[in-house]
C-alpha cells in the first residue's frame, strides 16, 4: 500500500489545507470561550474581538450564569446527569434482557414486539409529543424518576433492534451448554449472554448517552418545569423568556455545558466511533 | 430450556414492554385517534372525521413549511455528503495528524442542538450587524445559517461513516486497477466510489431523515423567524421547518390541536415514506451482492 506511506506533495498540501480547515472549524467555540470572558456590551458590540482591560471580566460571567434567573443552573446539571446516566443504564439492563427473551423463545408474540421496537424507531416525536406528555402526566411520571420510564418506553426501539440483532449471532450452543450444566435463565443470561454482548452494550449506550444528554423537547414536555430542567432547557429559557436576556451569562452557559461533552469524547473516543459506525450501520 | 425461558417473561419482557406501552405504544394510537378529533385536552375529544386534514392541506403556514424543508433537506445532504465523503477520502490517505482532524471535525456532532443554534446566533449576528443585519431579518440568511450550522454538525457524524467505507475497501483491488494502468481519477471513480455505495446509501438517508426532522437547531437559531403575512391574516413564519410548524400548531393556539394532530401524521407518513424508501435501496442492494 504505497498509497498510505509516501510524502508527495500533494499530501503536505493537504495537511496543511486540513489545519487550516480545522482552525476554521473550531473557530465558533473558540469565539464562545473568548466571549465568556467579555462584559457584556463588548459581546453585542464586537463579539470577534479579544477582550481588553476595559471589556475583560474575569469569571463574573459564570458566577452570574450559575446565579442568573430563579432557577439555579446547578440543578439543571445535576437533572441533566442523572436522567442520562440513569436513563441509559435502565435501557441497556431492561432491553438486553428483552432482547434475549425476544430472539431467544420467538414466538408470534415476540415478533410483534419486535417489529413494533423497529417501527418506533422511525416515528417522529411530534407525533407522539402531545399524548406521550399527557401520558406522562397522567401517570405522575413527570419527575426525573419517572422520565427514566418514558426514556426506556421511547428509547427501547433502537436498544432492542441492535441487541437481537447481536444475539441472533451469538450460538445458541453455548446457552445450551450452561442449561446443561444447571444454569437456570437468570443465570445463562447474567452469568454467559452479558459478558459476550459487551461490545453492543458499549455502542447502544454511547448512542443513547448522545440522545438523552441532548435531548430538548421530550424532557421540556414531560417534566414539570418549575422543579426540573435539563441543560439545554435550562439555556433555552435564559433566551427566550426573561425579556432582558444576559448574553455573557449565556455564553458561560454554553461553555460550561460544552465542557462534559469534550471530557466524555476523550474518555471515549475509540468506543464513540464504533458506536457511531455500528449504529450507522444498523440503523 | 425454551420451556423455561417462557416462565421468565416476566422478568425479561415485562419491564420493557410496560414502559413501551406507555411511552410509545398507546401515545402513538391516541395520536392517530386525535387527529380525528377536536380537543384541547385529551378528554374533551369529539371525533370529527377528516376536517382536520382537509384544514391541515389548507393551512398556508404548514405548506410553506413543507416546501422549506424540502428545499433545506435538498441542500443540506447534498452538501453533507460531498464534505463528509472527500474529508474522510483525505483522512485515509495516510496523512499526518489525520486522528486530530477527525476529533476536531466530529466534536461538534456531540453538543445538542439548542446550544448550537445559540452559538451560531452569535455568530452570524457578529457578522451580519456590519451590514445592519440579524439572522432574522431575512430568510435567506436563516436558511443558510442553518444550512452551515447543520453541515458543520452533522458532516464530522458522516465521515465517520465514510472513513470505516474505506476502510473496508480491499487494498488488493486499488492494487490491480493501478497495475491495469488506472489513472488516480479513474480509480476513485471506477473503484472507490461502487465499493462505497453502500456507506454513501446510509449516510444519504440519515442526513436525510436527521435534516427533516430537524427541530431544535430551528428553534434557537431562528425560532422561525422572520415573519410574513398571509391573505387570510395569519402569519406565516419564514424558515419554519415542519417539526418546529408542528409545535406551533399544536401549543401556540389551543383551538388548533386536532388540526397539529394530523399535520403530525401526515409528517410521520412522509417519514415512513423516506425510511420504506431506504429499506427498499438496502434489500435491493443485498440481492445484486
Amino acid at each position: 500500500m504505497d498509497r498510505k506511506n509516501k510524502n508527495t506533495p500533494g499530501k503536505i498540501f493537504l495537511t496543511v489545507f486540513l489545519s487550516v480547515v480545522s482552525v476554521v472549524y473550531v473557530m465558533p467555540i473558540i469565539i464562545i470561550l473568548i466571549n465568556s470572558f467579555k462584559s457584556k456590551t463588548a459581546i453585542s458590540a464586537s463579539p470577534f474581538s479579544f477582550p481588553n482591560a476595559d471589556s475583560f471580566y474575569g469569571f463574573k460571567n459564570y458566577i452570574e450564569g450559575m446565579t442568573f434567573g430563579n432557577f439555579p443552573f446547578w440543578i439543571s446539571v445535576a437533572c441533566s446527569l442523572f436522567i442520562t446516566v440513569g436513563g441509559v443504564f435502565l435501557i441497556l439492563f431492561c432491553t438486553s434482557m428483552s432482547a434475549w427473551y425476544i430472539s431467544r423463545v420467538n414466538s408470534v408474540f415476540c415478533k410483534i414486539v419486535y417489529y413494533f421496537c423497529v417501527f418506533s424507531m422511525v416515528v417522529p416525536f411530534q407525533m407522539v409529543m402531545y399524548t406521550l406528555s399527557k401520558t406522562a402526566d397522567t401517570l405522575k411520571l413527570n419527575t426525573p424518576w419517572g422520565i427514566l420510564i418514558v426514556y426506556l418506553g421511547f428509547g427501547a426501539g433502537l436498544a432492542i433492534f441492535m441487541f437481537t440483532g447481536f444475539v441472533k449471532s451469538i450460538p445458541i450452543e453455548i446457552e445450551e451448554a450452561a442449561g446443561i450444566d444447571g444454569a437456570g435463565p437468570l443465570r445463562t443470561f447474567f452469568g454467559v449472554v452479558l459478558p459476550i454482548m459487551k461490545p453492543t452494550f458499549i455502542s447502544v449506550g454511547i448512542l443513547e448517552t448522545m440522545w438523552i444528554w441532548n435531548d430538548y423537547l421530550l424532557p421540556y414536555l414531560v417534566l414539570d418545569i418549575k422543579k426540573f430542567r435539563t441543560i439545554p432547557i435550562h439555556i433555552q429559557y435564559l433566551n427566550g423568556s426573561y425579556g432582558q436576556t444576559d448574553i455573557g451569562a449565556i455564553m458561560a452557559l454554553i461553555v460550561l455545558s460544552i465542557i462534559p461533552i469534550v471530557i466524555f469524547y476523550f474518555a471515549c473516543q475509540k468506543h464513540i466511533i464504533e458506536g457511531v459506525v455500528a449504529g450507522a450501520v444498523k440503523g | 430450556m425454551l420451556k423455561k425461558k417462557k416462565q421468565y417473561f416476566l422478568i425479561f419482557l415485562l419491564p420493557t414492554l410496560l414502559a413501551f406501552i406507555i411511552g410509545f405504544v398507546y401515545p402513538f394510537f391516541q395520536g392517530i385517534y386525535l387527529s380525528f378529533c377536536k380537543f384541547i385536552t385529551t378528554s374533551d375529544a369529539q371525533f370529527v372525521g377528516f376536517s382536520n386534514y382537509i384544514e391541515a392541506f389548507q393551512d398556508e403556514s404548514f405548506l410553506h413549511s413543507f416546501w422549506f424543508t424540502v428545499a433545506f433537506v435538498i441542500v443540506n445532504v447534498v452538501l453533507i455528503n460531498i464534505i463528509a465523503f472527500f474529508v474522510a477520502y483525505a483522512l485515509t490517505m495516510g496523512i499526518k495528524g489525520a486522528n486530530i482532524f477527525r476529533t476536531v471535525f466530529f466534536v461538534p456532532n456531540l453538543i445538542g442542538g439548542i446550544i448550537l443554534g445559540y452559538i451560531w446566533q452569535l455568530i452570524f449576528n457578529g457578522i451580519l450587524v456590519n451590514f445592519g443585519e440579524t439572522i432574522v431579518s431575512n430568510a435567506t440568511f436563516g436558511f443558510w445559517g442553518l444550512v452551515i450550522l447543520m453541515c458543520w454538525q452533522q458532516a464530522g457524524y458522516m465521515m465517520i461513516i465514510y472513513i470505516a467505507g474505506f476502510q473496508s475497501v480491499p487494498g488488493d483491488l486499488y492494487e490491480a486497477a493501478r497495475i491495469d494502468g488506472a489513472t488516480k481519477s479513474q480509480i476513485l471513480g471506477r473503484v472507490t466510489i461502487p465499493m462505497m455505495a453502500p456507506s454513501i446509501t446510509i449516510c444519504t438517508f440519515l442526513t436525510l431523515t436527521n435534516s427533516f426532522k430537524l427541530f431544535d437547531q430551528n428553534l434557537a437559531l431562528t425560532g422561525g423567524l422572520p415573519t410574513t403575512v398571509a391573505a387570510d391574516g395569519t402569519s406565516i413564519y419564514q424558515t419554519q421547518m415542519m417539526a418546529l410548524n408542528i409545535y406551533n400548531t399544536f401549543y401556540a393556539n389551543g383551538n388548533s390541536r386536532g388540526v397539529g394532530q394530523a399535520e403530525a401524521v401526515i409528517f410521520f407518513v412522509i417519514v415512513v415514506a423516506i425510511s420504506l424508501t431506504q429499506l427498499y435501496f438496502t434489500r435491493r442492494r443485498e440481492v445484486q451482492q
